[in-house]
């Protein structure tokens, strides 16, 4: 019983400016996706799309989450559907510790997905099984467990924020999980341990949508697909090879594939 | 605030705390005169001096102009309020009475039914009576006076005396004088010399129906070493049919003494709580006024600390939330009179729906107070394009090696910020009430954990725009 997003052909704009231009792909729980593009091919868009940021209209398409239409839900209810979307600058929020803001986050994605499954009225998870659970995950996610009574992403380095992305991850347990540039603003070695993370994470439970500029990241974090955006469209699809070409060929030269003839 | 554990069907009328079979037969009118203070003195019985203060203060609130700066107060009607209402008069009023959307916070903040009714103001004592009694009797052993006022200047006069209106004097503005002209009920606390009382006094512990009287008088002396947490007030809404709340608090912390005093106030929309609230703090004292204003339509109150002796620390924690309709116009006031004092002003302040705040705060640094260390933040979040905001901070420094910092900030909800909570699952309320409580945390970690409890679920009734 896997859960399926499904993108169809699918237009987006901010403002005047239409960004997206027809973008196409299934993926899956327990896939692995990359997409990788130049700066401007339109990868944030998309992934905030997915999640439903206000700012960008859906000009045509669909999004669908198990064949259901979601370009009309609250990001809430999509991460109810089991998406989860690990922001590439993630925010701070002064005074609410990030312990107390996970319980939180637990609770609304999780009670009413279990209470949707029974068909029960979900029963909220006790103080201690959650501080128990996550104590667990910060321990799998190796992040210090005095980050807890941290205030929610305030002061954290860019490493230590990516860090919490994923601890969050963890603990909300998404069916597919939208990763928008993870690696950027971090360090070689601090990619490759956040990747260790993720790649664990990854598989029949959790499929991944991983958006990236540069390759290094899909060496751990091994895709099944690579798709290269450009100009608002997905150009061109493959396995892990493409990611390996792209690496070696640049970004200038699938543009000049993607253009127009001129003539 | 505690919710009272059980209701217990006790005969209430054996624990008259005042000779409330008041078997007076003047019936107060409506407006305040000479007549009317006299009168007020006669019926509780108190001594020359108090009659002649009282008198005293009357000629200067008649004398006294409406300050032209602050809120507005232009459609106060002093000829039509009652000054002063028997205990029995105040019982008879209905619950029915009290409006539906004051019952229905009670509802989901949980508070069971005999305490909702002292609170809508309705009713006569209750079962926390019973608390109190064994409270007095813990705190006697210790010396320690908790008492309400009228009865202190009865059973206490001399100390009474010797510190009454000596923080606050009637000349001080015009609220101040009418105060002092017609105060009824609030509270009386003595610590005596290196006495530390770990449980913090609560106002609604003092059971008399004068307790959410409209002009409170509250004196707290705490005597050298001493320490105490006086908490006023509670996050249920408190109905009145009173428009005008006036109340005058006064401190006095001796050389090394601790006085907290935490206020959460949550009047209901219709009414104006003007306030004077002022503190001394003796060589190596300290003084911290934690104040929550969440109701009324209009709040005018400064919370105000004067550092007297070498050493003396003064803190004042403030937050304000104003809704639709609502004004609140706080901050706080720290006067240095003597040197290595130190001093902290924090506000925050949320508007939402057209709702305005104001922080006016006032530093002063005398000449003389060398080595003065003082900082102030005031930070306000605006969650709409309709509600409104202003500062107004006063520096008046005047030693050369003051270190003085302050930092204010403006912002409102990042469209960002909601979308990465929502994106965890948290509806827009949800969303929007833990932005807002994280902006209120540094008040929140002060207060007692029921009470914070409490005020966070208030915040989350207000972003759910449930409350009336």
């Amino acid at each position: 019983m896997s859960t399926t997003l499904e993108i169809k052909d699918l237009h987006v704009s901010i403002e005047t400016k239409q960004i997206l231009k027809g973008v196409n792909l299934r993926v899956a729980q327990g896939e692995i996706h990359g997409i990788m593009g130049p700066n401007g091919s339109g990868k944030s868009t998309l992934a905030n799309t997915l999640m439903g940021h206000p700012k960008y209209r859906v000009d045509s398409g669909d999004i669908l989450v198990n064949g259901e239409s979601i370009i009309s839900m609250t990001p809430d209810a999509r991460a109810k559907r089991g998406l989860f979307l690990a922001f590439q600058y993630p925010l701070e929020i002064s005074g609410v510790p990030l312990a107390q803001f996970l319980r939180s986050a637990y609770r609304a994605v999780k009670d009413e997905q279990k209470s949707e499954a029974k068909g029960v009225g979900g029963e909220m998870i006790s103080a201690l099984a959650f501080k128990k659970k996550l104590e667990d995950k910060l321990k799998e996610v190796e992040m210090d467990p005095a980050f807890a009574k941290r205030y929610l992403n305030e002061g954290f380095s860019g490493g230590e924020k990516k860090r919490a992305e994923v601890l969050q991850m963890a603990i909300l347990e998404p069916a597919i999980a939208i990763m928008d540039e993870t690696d950027s603003g971090l360090d070689i070695d601090a990619v490759r341990k956040v990747s260790e993370v993720v790649a664990r994470m990854a598989g029949p439970k959790m499929g991944v949508l991983m958006i990236t500029h540069y390759q290094r990241i899909l060496q751990y974090i091994k895709p099944q697909f690579v798709h290269v955006m450009v100009d608002g469209r997905i150009f061109q699809s493959g396995g892990p090879e493409l990611a390996q070409m792209l690496e070696e060929k640049g970004y200038e030269w699938i543009e000049r594939q993607a253009a127009p003839a001129v003539s | 605030m505690m919710a009272a554990k059980q209701v217990l069907d006790i005969d209430y009328t054996k624990y008259n705390f005042h000779d409330s079979d008041a078997t007076y037969e003047y019936k107060f009118p409506r407006g305040l005169s000479r007549e009317v203070v006299e009168q007020i003195s006669q019926i509780k019985k108190e001594p020359d001096w108090m009659r002649q203060f009282r008198l005293r203060s009357y000629d200067h609130f008649m004398s006294r102009p409406l300050p032209t700066w602050g809120g507005d107060l232009s459609t106060l009607k002093f000829d039509e309020m009652l000054y002063y209402a028997s205990p029995t008069e105040k019982k008879s009023r209905s619950w029915d009475d009290v409006p539906t959307y004051i019952k229905e916070t009670f509802d989901k903040l949980g508070i069971p039914e005999a305490e909702r009714k002292f609170l809508g103001g309705v009713g006569a004592q209750y079962e926390s009576e019973v608390v109190y009694h064994n409270l007095r009797d813990d705190l006697a052993k210790k010396g320690v006076i908790f008492l309400d006022t009228d009865t202190a200047l009865r059973e206490h006069p001399e100390i009474f005396k010797q510190h009454f209106g000596t923080v606050v004097p009637p000349e001080d503005n015009k609220f101040a004088a009418l105060n002092s002209a017609v105060w009824s009920g609030g509270s009386f606390i003595y610590i005596p010399e290196g006495v530390s009382v770990d449980v913090p006094l609560q106002a609604y512990f003092r059971i008399n129906t004068q307790n959410m009287g409209q002009f409170e008088r509250t004196l707290i002396i705490a005597d050298k070493n001493s320490r105490v947490h006086y908490i006023e007030g509670c996050t249920a809404p408190i109905y009145s049919t009173d428009s005008l709340h006036s109340a005058v608090v006064e401190i006095i912390a001796k050389p090394g003494a601790h006085v907290r005093y935490t206020t959460i106030q949550n009047w209901s929309n219709d009414v104006y709580n003007l306030v004077t609230k002022r503190a001394y703090a003796h060589a190596n004292a300290t003084v911290e006024w934690v104040d929550g204003n969440l109701g009324s339509k209009l709040t005018m109150k400064y919370p105000s600390i004067y550092l007297l002796g070498p050493g003396a620390k003064g803190e004042i924690l403030s937050v304000a939330f104003a809704g639709k309709n609502q004004h609140q116009d706080a901050g706080g006031k720290v006067v240095h009179l003597a040197p290595l004092t130190t001093s902290r002003i924090t506000s925050k302040s949320v508007s939402k729906d057209g709702g305005r705040t104001t922080y006016r705060g006032l530093l002063h640094v005398a000449k003389g107070a060398r080595g003065v260390k003082s900082t102030v933040r005031c930070d306000a979040l605006l969650m709409d394009e309709e509600s409104r905001t202003d500062t107004y901070p006063y520096n008046e420094i005047n030693e050369d090696d003051a270190t003085i910092t302050h930092e204010a900030t403006v912002g409102k909800i990042g469209e960002d910020q909601l979308f990465y909570l929502m994106s965890r699952g948290l509806s827009e309320q949800e969303a929007l009430s833990m932005i807002v409580m994280g902006f209120m945390e540094p008040f929140t970690k002060e207060l007692p954990m029921e009470y914070a409890i409490e005020l966070n679920r208030l915040i989350q009734m207000e972003m759910a725009g449930s409350v009336g």
